[in-house]
């Protein structure tokens, strides 16, 4: 099996998804997407949709915030999120989680984007 | 083989009206003259970055404004490890013969050249341009990310953190120089104004004015010597979502490489200049480089341990946090600190022994590391 499957489009370009690449030469994962593998630099990369779930394993909650457009948002909680597939992410999120949280995503508006947002699992 | 020669610092604060070039030219001729030199004696120049100036050459943009025709010059950048960068660049220069004496500058009119807006929004570019800045990060936040876990794993709390705010504090009020001269307590802090929780106004450095500067010579040029006697750096990521886990970080790598480079243990050390952009980022340099145990860190402060008179002086003259951080230039006044405590010159702020020096320093988000140890040689 070769050549590259097209491009999964995401939040960052204004998709309701999260999506990830998996090396299938050394099975490594990464979130940032790149045309390589960045553990064993193969070419040869899987795109997968995240299912959205995930750990909590760091949160900060910015009250002071360095844009007009981002101020308008304030107070709003950065989160890092370990996800079920393995790769960790940022995002936002509730401002009760807490780390060791178990979370699940959805997408909001944040200065027009769209952006992950995660709320304690139900 | 490579000496500390001579070191220059302006104070901190607003130097209204002054150029980030007229504050670098400020700091160099203060280094130039300790080290008992003339310009043209300067054959090679390291300079770091301005956000509020920036230049795709502001070393030569440097050496032309000062009148210097250096044989070897360029600007490094890593960020918050430049200083100690460019000093263990200028180090091995000078070691191997491709110059004689290197002339290390940062400075930046970094509070009154811009908005205190547009210096967060600069430093806010160190994370992702797609998976991390459209969420709205600020350089407090990241380091709110971080502290929220080191705070979680190890049992450090917030009043803990604050303990580094209020240590430093007390250094600065001894400087003259330092942006600060306000005495604080943990409460102080503890209602400061909330930044990015856990970290609060008084957890963070200032935005400052200031330059700083030293010579790097193959030969000492005065009776003291202050000789580099290793560096190791380690970049384990860029951007806090990319990081290793805590006990994976930058810093236990470099000390590592820097202790086995120098034959220097722990132990040896007499004097610590340690990263503070964040009490937190203080807290766990300290705790990775081995000045104290797993979140012990804070109840070394308590006891006194790094006071000017304690078993481990730190960052006797304020540190980022309240002698301030004009980029570059801030954490090489720790350096700066460091060869006025070595060669006996610290005035009122003078330590008992400070024969041998630790320095760390820290860019990005816990992302570039370089650790130095210093020597005194008579």
């Amino acid at each position: 099996m070769s050549g590259r499957q097209a491009a999964l489009a995401d939040w960052t370009k204004g998709e309701p998804a999260i999506v990830y690449q998996s090396c299938r030469a050394c099975g490594g994962l990464q979130y940032f997407r790149r045309g390589f593998c960045a553990v064993c630099g193969s070419a040869e990369l899987a795109e997968h949709r995240a299912s959205g779930e995930g750990t909590i394993y760091a949160t900060s909650l910015v009250l002071r915030a360095a844009t007009p457009e981002t101020r308008a948002h304030v107070p709003y909680n950065i989160v890092l999120v370990d996800t079920s597939e393995g790769f960790r992410m940022m995002a936002h999120g509730d401002h009760d989680l807490a780390i060791g949280d178990k979370v699940t995503a959805r997408f909001e508006r944040f200065t027009g984007r769209l952006i992950p947002y995660f709320s304690k699992s139900k | 083989m490579s000496f500390i020669t001579g070191v220059g610092l302006t104070s901190y604060g607003k130097h209204e009206g002054s150029s980030s070039l007229d504050l670098m030219s400020q700091a160099a001729e203060l280094a130039i003259a300790d080290a008992g030199l003339k310009r043209a004696e300067i054959d090679g120049i390291l300079c770091g970055y301005s956000t509020v100036s920036p230049h795709i050459m502001l070393a030569t943009v440097f050496a032309e404004h000062f009148g210097i025709r250096p044989s070897y010059a360029h600007a490094v950048q890593v960020g918050g490890a430049t200083g100690l960068a460019m000093t263990m660049l200028a180090h091995h220069l000078v070691d191997v013969g491709v110059a004689k004496h290197v002339l290390v500058v940062g400075g930046e009119n970094r509070l009154t050249g811009q908005s205190r807006d547009a210096s967060i929004l600069a430093l806010a570019q160190v994370g992702h341009p797609d998976y991390e800045v459209p969420l709205g990060p600020t350089i407090p936040a990241y380091y709110g990310l971080v502290a929220s876990r080191y705070m979680h794993e190890y049992g450090v709390t917030q009043e803990d953190l604050a303990e580094f705010a209020v240590l430093m504090r007390r250094h600065a009020l001894t400087h003259p120089g330092a942006q600060f001269h306000e005495a604080i307590t943990v409460a102080d802090v503890m209602k400061s104004k909330p930044v990015a929780l856990p970290l609060k106004l008084l957890d963070c450095c200032p935005v400052s004015d200031g330059g700083a500067a030293f010579v790097v010579s193959r030969e000492r040029t005065g009776d003291i010597g202050v000789r580099v006697r290793g560096c190791a750096q380690a970049h384990t990521h860029q951007h806090v979502t990319a990081a290793p886990n805590l006990s994976e970080l930058g810093a236990e790598i470099a000390i590592a490489k820097a202790k086995a480079a120098s034959g220097v243990a722990i132990s040896d050390v007499r004097y610590a200049a340690v990263y503070d952009s964040f009490t937190i980022t203080l807290a766990m340099l300290l705790e990775d480089l081995g000045l104290a145990g797993r979140g012990e860190a804070a109840a070394r402060v308590r006891a006194g341990y790094f006071n000017a008179d304690g078993a481990m002086p730190l960052n006797t003259h304020g540190g980022l946090l309240s002698y301030g951080h004009c980029g570059v230039g801030g954490a090489m006044a720790h350096l700066v600190e460091t060869h006025l405590q070595m060669t006996g010159r610290a005035g009122n702020r003078q330590v008992r022994d400070a024969s041998i020096a630790l320095l760390h320093g820290d860019g990005g988000v816990l992302s570039s590391h370089v650790s130095m140890f210093l020597e005194r040689v008579r």
